[in-house]
């Protein structure tokens, strides 16, 4: 092997690993603030993709119609909870949220969409439809069980994850869809060419870290977060609402989720089903980072998609068996580390 | 003198057992108000029923209005704070974070006053405001729970058990705080199993058993009865475990 090659594999190693850090650092959050496993990460991925895909090419995406329908799902469930005392503060915050907003975007795409709006129209579109979905998904499916075991949750999330990626063959069809690439241009630096596709994803994920470093380390919402992660009865005792908190990890987890598929899908055909593929290897770098670490799960991540690349030119038919073995000997080492196996108290 | 709190025939249960039978309570403005009692009495349950942590039957107003249909959050935001017995700290963040979050529900400016009343009146949390709350010792960290309460600006402080585990020396410094609070402006229900230390800084005083209340009056009354002085003061255990 000679060192183009190699140097080849280790770029596009590293452009998968940066979409696979962004992934992790969504599941690290998520886990922190929430202790769910969001498995349904990879349907955020496939939705923001193929809605960006399906609006490039002038049609309406069906995930719109879901965000409709979840609102109005969402809006019924905060009717229901609150039934005991109705406020009208209360009722005109869950209309404005659950009902006037996707109603609003649903009009938004109808009014922008054809075959020649512009590609940062088609973005913003397709990461607010997503984003959407992913607030919603909190308050129907996590927000009534916030306070169960770590395994219903588990149990719930794959319950959502099947769910979406059913209704996600209903909306995109069994055929792949490409989008079209955020920018044509193009930089050599000796045997590597560096599309702007690629610039691009190493730009948005060292952005991403360092946005939500700042966020998490120096604003007030950040701090409410990580205390919220920290304790959650020590949060409610200082009067950050935990499920305020829930929902702002959703929406990061989802936009951060749909912005990897918009990156990803000018360079692969993805299909209703990739999605998944793609965010159980953001949860092996999450899983190597301990569920904690942003840092380890970042390194670990560009160390997947490293490994992904070198297995992909030696052994292409083990490529995933590869990558997904490196959970094991981390596993064990945990297991070893931690010999304890902790429920959480409450 | 207008009541701040009051507590009217309240039943707390966990599944069938009933843990308080028909307590009422009030405290007032500017007030030190005490619940003496044994382990396993319902006084922590009391508390945690009053801020909205356990649920409970009877009536509850604070500042006047019915609490019943407000969350903890909503409480915290009206004044009322509890600082609970296994303090509830945010370990893994360090000092100054913890204070700054006690303050989340109050505007900026506001907040950084209190923060420098708070340091005034904890100069030990100030000596140590880089360091992670779960590192801080046992009397630090009661302070630190006290200090991140009162961030909150509450008119109502409850204070579960502050002395649990502290040494002496220590414990002497918290109820010398809680007694500068009624200066602050803030009125204190003080839950204690130290009741000779809980009955000199209080105003009133409520003695409690088996989740209903045997006894109440003015703090000097309940410790010159004889009852109270054999049972709580007589043979006092110094940092018991409570349950």
């Amino acid at each position: 092997m000679n060192t183009t090659i190699m140097l080849f594999l280790l770029q596009d190693g590293i452009t998968n690993g940066a979409i696979y850090a962004l992934l992790g650092l969504a599941l690290v959050l998520v886990f922190a603030v929430t202790r769910v496993i969001l498995i349904p990460q990879g349907e955020f991925v496939t939705y923001g993709a193929l809605s960006y895909a399906m609006l490039a090419t002038g049609q309406v995406p069906g995930t719109v119609r879901l965000a409709v329908a979840m609102g109005l799902v969402a809006f019924a469930l905060d009717l229901f909870f609150a039934r005991k005392a109705l406020h009208a503060k209360l009722v005109m915050r869950s209309v404005a949220l659950n009902i006037v907003f996707p109603f609003a975007l649903l009009g938004l795409v109808y009014a922008l969409v054809g075959p020649h709006t512009p590609i940062a129209v088609n973005i913003a579109l397709a990461l607010l439809i997503v984003a959407a979905i992913g607030l919603f998904l909190y308050r129907i499916a996590f927000q009534p069980i916030a306070h169960t075991s770590v395994l219903v949750l588990l149990i719930a999330s794959v319950g959502c994850h099947l769910a979406l990626q059913g209704l996600g063959l209903v909306f995109f069809g069994a055929e792949g869809l490409r989008g079209p690439a955020l920018s044509g241009a193009a930089v050599t630096a000796g045997p590597l060419r560096f599309t702007g596709q690629s610039l691009a994803v190493y730009g948005l994920t060292v952005g991403f870290i360092v946005a939500l470093w700042l966020f998490f380390g120096y604003t007030k919402t950040g701090k409410a977060l990580r205390a919220t992660a920290v304790n959650r009865l020590g949060a409610r005792l200082v009067g950050i609402r935990t499920t305020l908190s829930g929902q702002i990890a959703f929406l990061l987890a989802s936009v951060i989720g749909a912005i990897s598929g918009i990156l990803i899908v000018p360079i692969t055909t993805l299909y209703y089903d990739t999605g998944f593929l793609i965010g159980l290897k953001g949860f092996i770098a999450a899983i190597i980072g301990g569920l904690v670490s942003y840092p380890l799960t970042a390194v670990a991540a560009i160390v997947v998609g490293i490994v992904e690349a070198f297995s992909s030119f030696y052994a292409s038919n083990f490529k995933e068996v590869i990558v997904f073995t490196l959970i094991l000997p981390v596993l064990v080492l945990r297991s070893l580390a931690a010999p304890q196996v902790e429920e959480e108290k409450d | 003198m207008s009541a701040l709190l009051t507590v009217t025939d309240v039943h707390i249960s966990y599944g069938k057992v009933e843990a308080v039978r028909g307590v009422s309570l009030d405290v007032g403005e500017n007030e030190i108000v005490t619940i003496i009692g044994a382990n396993g009495a319902g006084k922590t349950t009391l508390l945690n029923a009053i801020m909205g942590v356990l649920p409970l039957k009877g009536r509850t107003t604070f500042a006047g209005t019915d609490m019943a249909p407000s969350d903890i959050e909503d409480r915290v935001a009206t004044g009322l704070s509890l600082v609970p017995e296994h303090r509830e700290l945010f370990g893994t963040m360090n000092v100054e974070d913890n204070l700054e979050l006690g303050a989340f529900r109050i505007a900026k400016a506001v907040a950084a006053t209190s923060l420098e009343r708070v340091y005034t009146l904890f100069p030990r949390l100030k000596e140590r405001r880089k360091q992670l709350a779960g590192t801080l010792s046992g009397g630090e960290q009661q302070m630190l729970a006290m200090g991140r309460a009162l961030m909150g600006a509450p008119k109502l402080l409850m204070l579960d058990e502050p002395s649990l585990g502290l040494a002496p020396i220590i414990v002497a410094d918290i109820f010398r705080i809680v007694g500068e609070l009624r200066a602050a402006g803030v009125s204190v229900l003080l839950v204690e199993q130290n009741a000779q230390a809980a009955l000199q800084i209080a105003d009133r005083a409520y003695v409690m058993e088996l989740g209903e209340f045997v006894l109440s009056g003015t703090a000097k009354e309940i410790a010159a009865n004889k009852g109270v002085a054999a049972s709580y003061l007589g043979f006092q255990h110094e940092g018991e475990s409570a349950i």
